[in-house]
């Protein structure tokens, strides 16, 4: 059986994630994103390759959205809306709750600032989120009969999840983009001991390893410190969502220790009402947020106030949030020409600009003008702080999730923006050694007296080897072994005489216990057992079982019957040899 | 599997409580306590004159019992019941009343399905050599943990008056002080048939509560979650409650389904969610609503039950009015729900009209909720002002709590999720100062903002601990302030403490729960194969023969059996281990059989066969097991082609007509073999011999 991987976007590029599996006979799509770079088509994935004629229905089982980054979910309303699908969509309730924000908001700024035509109505997102059916952590959730899926915590963004998928036997982990180290506000990412056939990871940052998290949010604070200090102000551009949150508690938090009382101001809208989802899904933060939730919300910033479109050329220091992030357009663009003449001010940029952006251009190189069009060009004398901490994993989050979390050892690991271009199909092999180690491990002999019996038109059986004998009909013939094996003892010792004999049993069970250490001779004072191996006594004068090739000398012997089975033979001639070089006279 | 019902429980207050054997694992579901029991001991005796002291009527009194209560005293007329019949003293509390017989160390698994159903799980887990995993959905847990929090704070309080308890047999639970008791306490201390004074125990301190939660093992809706590999354990919501939840436990052996209360269309928490129970073979059906709910309507049809109240209510004070709304289940849309509610809150609203304050000792959460979003609506409506309090010692975390949960909510609860509103609309009341919640009744916060009339909703609802107990005396004598009461299973009792009663009375019982018409369609959808229904439900439902499972009854203490499921487990043999079977082809039938080896592993309730680690000699494993008899003429060439010589001689045995024969061998070795109809002997002196000869004898014989 094969898993079959078509990549449609994402793959050696950051933007439009968009993966096609085919598992076990079901369709699943996960992630339905678009690019930020394109403009034309190229901003969609290329849907027409799941289905020339357009049968979406019947070509998807269902689609799976990681998390309500754009890049993730923004094709999703064309996709189910436009192209035509009808199936489920399946996210967890944060990202239920917030897409659709970030679709409007990019709808807006496609539509109203940039003046295109837009792709998708606002009605669009809504019907589409009709087809959403929201998920929790860790619920297994039946799609139909044969598939399952489940989330877990991925970390990256609020309701960021790795999804896990099971199609009868086959196994396979979607991890979209997920994060290893705890930040702010999100947790790391989790995941259980699972036995996979494939996981397809992220890896933006898989060749980094990023050092630690704390100096780099203290460089931050630096730099924001020393510009109010200065009595400049501070550009923030964010999306609303997500690293807004996280630089906020970072700045309310910090404004609370250092006693500073230098306003710091969300752009109005978007960014309030974020933290309204914020509050009701706090317990998708940290566990430190979470814990804090009865005393004090952390998502009630103390120190943070609306922003005025008039305020702009106020005077004195501030701090301001603006949307949108990479100063790709709107408010943060207009705030950004008011402030970057100064040299007072400073911007912060995230780890990451799309090309094309003011963003991007202020951090490739140090320009000091920016055309932003033909009539239009921008004195840029404030200071640049690049965020360098960024929600993704590094190589050595990757490793050590799948490593060590997973059990199975020999998986294929798919890095998509390494291995698969656009477009190119990769076939994966269900891997047939997949090992079970279970923490606890007993083991249980009896597995050696099941029979696996076929007959024809029927289910193959185990039954035990008695009820077999029932089942043919027969009698058990047991086959045994047997032997009257002479032992050397004291020429005093009577063998007529039952107490001598039985001493005699005793003195052969210490000395046996001696020379076969390891194993455990069972004395029922008449005989000794060990396994199916028995000794006895015996006292007759003949003994069909006594055989001797190589009589003893002339010292007097005490002949012990033995018997045993088949399965323990190897034992058995142990312990004859044993008994036939034991002497019996000395203590 | 078995099924042992220890306790059918009573109201929504106290669920029932069931062991269940499956698996091989003894399961608990539920461990709740029956807080309608704490109405045999007097509430915070504060301002009471008869204390039990001095000239009052040492007789009447319990605090005198133990010492002086002479034998003359011991008469066999009861006194009426009144104030001072109840027992002052520290209460104890009751738990389920056949678990105590149950050794707690050999509980492996317990299952909690409401919050209430945890309350009584502190007395476990503080034993020694308890150490059953404890399954709870995340949102029981905290409730039941706020719940535990807040029943010892208000126990605080009574500790408070009655000092540290010298010894831990009160003077109330000797015999001679149960028998001065009125008959009605003494059958709620000693249960019906008397033997539930084992029961009561001492309340767990705050640490205990601590230690218990640490124990518990929380859930999401819909996690699977596996015990020791044999159990697959699921959660699916049920809708009574917040997080509150039905069980679906899956084992190699089959399946159970265990529904609890459950609620078709909650105005809160999640739906019952009957589609996760479809398909499961067995069900135990566990919900008992339906059942206080009918006698309820039957005692009002023979009248006996106003009747009662209206006696009680109209000798201490004929002005005063009983109103008791009636309970029927009806509605789809939860209309019957919503006019009670509406109800309610208009009663409410005359009362502040007229300068009275009401009283709400509701702790269910849901109904508190719904309530007050009711009677702030009503308020607005009728543009009133009235301050409205919540006094609990975890009100102010638990209201919190709400607001962070959506994914545990009801559709229209969640709708609010994302169109970015507050789950519940109290955050904005708080903010608005039109809902003060505060911890305690003596609260700084209180005494600043406190004017009456007002609107204040305080545990506890049996009226014997908590703020509750100090509003009612406030209040209770004032002709126009209101206590509207849960379904409380004994109100004059409840209320007997604060007689003369002046205040008005609404007692209310909100439906919860799986109406009796609904179980026969929800059966038909679930599909069972066997479902255990309560013995007391044999004579509410009739399952026709149409139904394509078998009903089976159950009846609280007795244990009852369900014959094993599944005849066969499955067994997944791994590729690489099957590859290696050797097969053999019996002679006389058409079958084909191999010896299994490897190791066998059993992991989320599958068994798994895996070839084994160490190598052994498998390649020259013999046949264990043979069977038939062996024809000697053939053993004789058999031997000869492995170049053993043996002479016959036959022996007819002398007990039997069977007879067996020995055949001689001299060469290479000395061997004898004695061949019976039923059991071969080999003895060689040689251990290859003995090899060569087994050989030839599995050559000539079936075997395996």
């Amino acid at each position: 059986m094969a898993i079959e991987c078509l990549v449609l976007g994402a793959g050696q590029e950051v933007g439009k994630s968009c993966v096609v599996v085919t598992i076990n006979g079901k369709r699943i799509m996960f992630d339905c994103g678009m690019h930020m770079g394109y403009l034309d088509h190229r901003r969609y994935p290329d849907f027409s390759r799941i289905s020339k004629l357009g049968d979406f229905d019947n070509a998807l089982t269902c689609i799976i959205i990681t998390h309500f980054h754009l890049d993730h979910v923004g094709a999703l309303p064309y996709f189910t809306e436009v192209c035509g699908f009808h199936g489920p969509v399946y996210m967890t309730y944060p990202t239920k709750a917030l897409a659709p924000l970030m679709l409007e908001d990019y709808r807006k700024v496609m539509v109203d600032r940039r003046g295109e035509e837009e792709q998708f109505t606002s009605d669009h997102i809504a019907e589409c989120m009709k087809k959403v059916v929201a998920v929790d952590l860790r619920q297994t959730v039946h799609v139909d009969e044969d598939l399952q899926i489940r989330a877990y915590y991925a970390g990256h963004v609020i309701g960021a999840a790795m999804f896990y998928v099971k199609v009868g036997d086959a196994e396979m982990v979607y991890t979209g983009d997920y994060n290893m180290t705890p930040d702010r506000h999100l947790g790391a990412a989790q995941i259980d001991r699972l036995r996979l056939d494939l996981v397809i990871t992220e890896s933006t940052y898989a060749t980094t390893i990023r050092d630690s998290r704390y100096s780099r949010e203290r460089e931050f604070l630096k730099a924001v410190h020393k510009c109010v200090s200065n009595g400049g102000k501070v550009l923030i551009p964010t999306f609303a969502l997500g690293r807004a949150q996280e630089l906020c508690i970072l700045l309310d938090d910090y404004w609370e220790r250092t006693n500073l009382k230098v306003p710091i101001y969300f752009s109005a809208g978007l960014t309030i009402q974020a933290n309204m989802y914020y509050k009701m899904l706090i317990s998708w933060t940290s566990q430190k947020i979470k814990d804090s939730y009865s005393t004090h919300n952390a998502f009630d910033f103390k120190h943070v106030h609306n922003f005025e479109r008039s305020m702009i050329n106020d005077p004195g220091p501030c701090v301001l949030f603006a949307t949108p992030g990479m100063i790709s357009g709107g408010f943060s663009l207009e705030v950004f020409k008011r402030w970057a003449p100064s040299e007072k001010n400073l911007v912060t940029l995230p780890g990451y600009c799309v090309a094309g952006t003011i963003g991007h251009k202020l951090m490739s190189g140090k320009p000091t003008k920016i055309d932003l069009d033909q009539d239009t060009q921008i004195d840029v004398r404030c200071q640049v702080h690049q965020l360098a901490f960024s929600p993704h994993t590094d190589s050595k989050g990757a490793s050590d999730i799948f490593i060590k979390r997973c059990q199975n050892p020999n998986f294929k690991f798919q890095k998509c923006s390494s291995s698969g271009a656009p477009g190119t199909s990769i076939q994966s092999c269900q891997n047939p050694d997949r090992s079970l180690t279970p923490r606890l491990q007993v083991k249980d002999e009896r597995v050696a007296e099941g029979i696996l019996v076929l007959e024809k038109s029927e289910r193959a059986k185990v039954v035990h080897q008695e009820e077999l004998l029932h089942r043919v009909g027969e009698k058990r013939h047991h086959i045994r072994f047997a032997y009257c094996c002479p032992v050397r003892v004291s020429d005093s010792t009577d063998i007529s005489s039952k107490s001598d004999r039985d001493s005699c049993l005793q003195l052969l069970h210490s000395k046996l216990s001696c020379e076969l250490s390891g194993g455990n001779i069972q004395n029922f004072g008449e005989n000794l057992q060990m396994d199916s191996f028995h000794i006895s006594v015996c006292p007759k004068d003949y003994c069909p079982y006594r055989i001797h090739e190589t009589s003893h000398s002339e010292t007097l012997a005490m002949y012990f019957c033995c018997f045993w089975e088949a399965i323990d033979e190897k034992l058995a001639w142990r312990i004859l040899s044993a008994m036939e070089n034991l002497d019996l006279r000395e203590i | 599997m078995k099924l042992t019902c220890l306790s059918k429980g009573g109201g929504f207050h106290f669920p029932p409580c069931h062991m269940l054997n499956f698996c091989g694992l003894r399961i608990l579901l539920d461990c709740p306590l029956d807080l309608s029991a704490l109405t045999v001991f007097s509430p915070v005796p504060a301002g009471f004159v008869s204390l039990p002291s001095k000239q009052s009527s040492s007789s009447q009194t319990f605090g005198s019992l133990g010492l002086e209560v002479g034998s003359d005293k011991r008469s066999k007329v009861e006194k009426p019941l009144d104030a001072n019949s109840l027992i002052f003293a520290e209460p104890w509390y009751k738990s389920v009343k056949n678990l105590h017989l149950w050794n707690w160390c050999s509980i492996d698994v317990i299952l909690i399905s409401r919050p209430m159903g945890m309350l009584g799980l502190p007395f476990l887990t503080r034993m020694k050599g308890f150490s059953a995993k404890i399954y709870v959905t995340e949102v029981s847990a905290r409730f039941g943990q706020l719940m535990m929090e807040d029943l010892v704070s208000m126990h605080a309080e009574l500790r408070q008056i009655y000092g540290p308890e010298e010894s831990n047999f009160p003077p109330w639970m000797r015999q001679e002080g149960l028998e001065m008791l009125p008959s009605k306490l003494r059958e709620i201390i000693l249960g019906k048939d008397g033997g539930e004074l084992g029961s009561w125990m001492p309340l767990y301190s705050a640490a205990d509560v601590k230690d218990c939660i640490l124990k518990v093992q929380t859930l999401k809706y819909g996690e699977e979650a596996c015990y020791n590999g044999i159990l697959i354990i699921k959660a699916s919501s049920s809708g009574v409650e917040f997080g509150s939840c039905n069980w679906i436990l899956s084992g190699p052996k089959g399946d159970v389904g265990y529904i609890s209360c459950s609620s078709f269309n909650s105005a809160h928490a999640m739906d019952f969610d009957f589609q996760s129970l479809c398909g499961t073979r067995t069900l135990i059906y566990s919900d008992f609503s339906s059942l206080s709910v009918t006698q309820d309507v039957e005692d009002g049809s023979d009248s006996s039950k106003p009747s009662v109240n209206e006696s009680l209510f109209l000798s201490d004070n004929n002005s005063s009015s009983v109103e008791q709304a009636e309970c029927f289940l009806n509605s789809d849309e939860n209309l019957e729900e919503k006019e009670k509610l509406v109800f309610i809150s208009s009663c409410a609203i005359e009362c502040v009209k007229s300068g009275g304050s009401v009283l709400i000792p509701v702790s269910q959460t849901g109904t508190l909720l719904q309530l007050l979003e009711q009677l702030i609506a009503s308020l607005e409506s009728s543009a009133m002002e009235v301050p409205i309090f919540i006094i609990s010692s975890v009100a102010e975390e638990l209201l919190a709590f709400l607001n962070i949960i959506p994914e545990w909510l009801c559709k229209r609860r969640q709708e609010r999720l994302y169109a970015g509103e507050p789950l519940f609309m109290h955050a904005n009341l708080i903010k608005e100062k039109r809902l003060h919640v505060v911890p305690a009744i003596y609260s700084h916060k209180l005494l600043m903002n406190w004017q009456e009339p007002c609107i204040v909703f305080s545990p506890h609802w049996s009226l014997r601990l908590g703020p509750v107990v100090h509003l009612l005396r406030r209040w209770c004598g004032d002709p126009e302030s209101l206590l509207i009461l849960e379904d409380v299973l004994n109100p004059e009792l409840a209320l007997l403490p604060f007689k003369p009663i002046v205040m008005k009375v609404v007692q209310c019982a909100f439906p919860s729960g799986i109406e009796l018409h609904k179980v026969q369609p929800l059966l038909k959808m679930l599909q069972p194969k066997i479902v255990l229904f309560p013995e007391d439900l044999r004579s509410q439902i009739s399952f026709s023969s149409a139904n394509s499972f078998t009903a089976s009854y159950y009846s609280e203490g007795e244990t009852l059996r369900v014959p094993c499921q599944k005849d066969n487990t499955e067994l997944k043999i791994a590729t690489d281990l099957a590859s290696q079977f050797h097969w053999k082809k019996l002679k006389k039938e058409d079958i084909n059989v191999s010896r299994l080896k490897g190791e066998l592993f059993l992991e989320n309730a599958k068994h798994h066969l895996l070839l084994q680690n160490e190598q052994d000699d498998s390649s020259k494993r013999r046949p264990l097991l043979h069977w038939g008899s062996p024809d000697v003429g053939r053993l004789l060439t058999a031997l000869s082609k492995l170049g053993i010589n043996a002479t016959l001689e036959r022996v007819t045995s002398n007990t039997e007509s069977q007879s067996s024969c020995i055949l001689h061998v001299q060469d290479p070795h000395k061997a004898l073999i004695e061949v019976g109809a039923t059991s071969t002997v080999i003895t060689a002196a040689n251990e290859n011999v003995a090899n060569l000869i087994f050989e030839a004898i599995d050559s000539i014989m079936d075997g395996i």
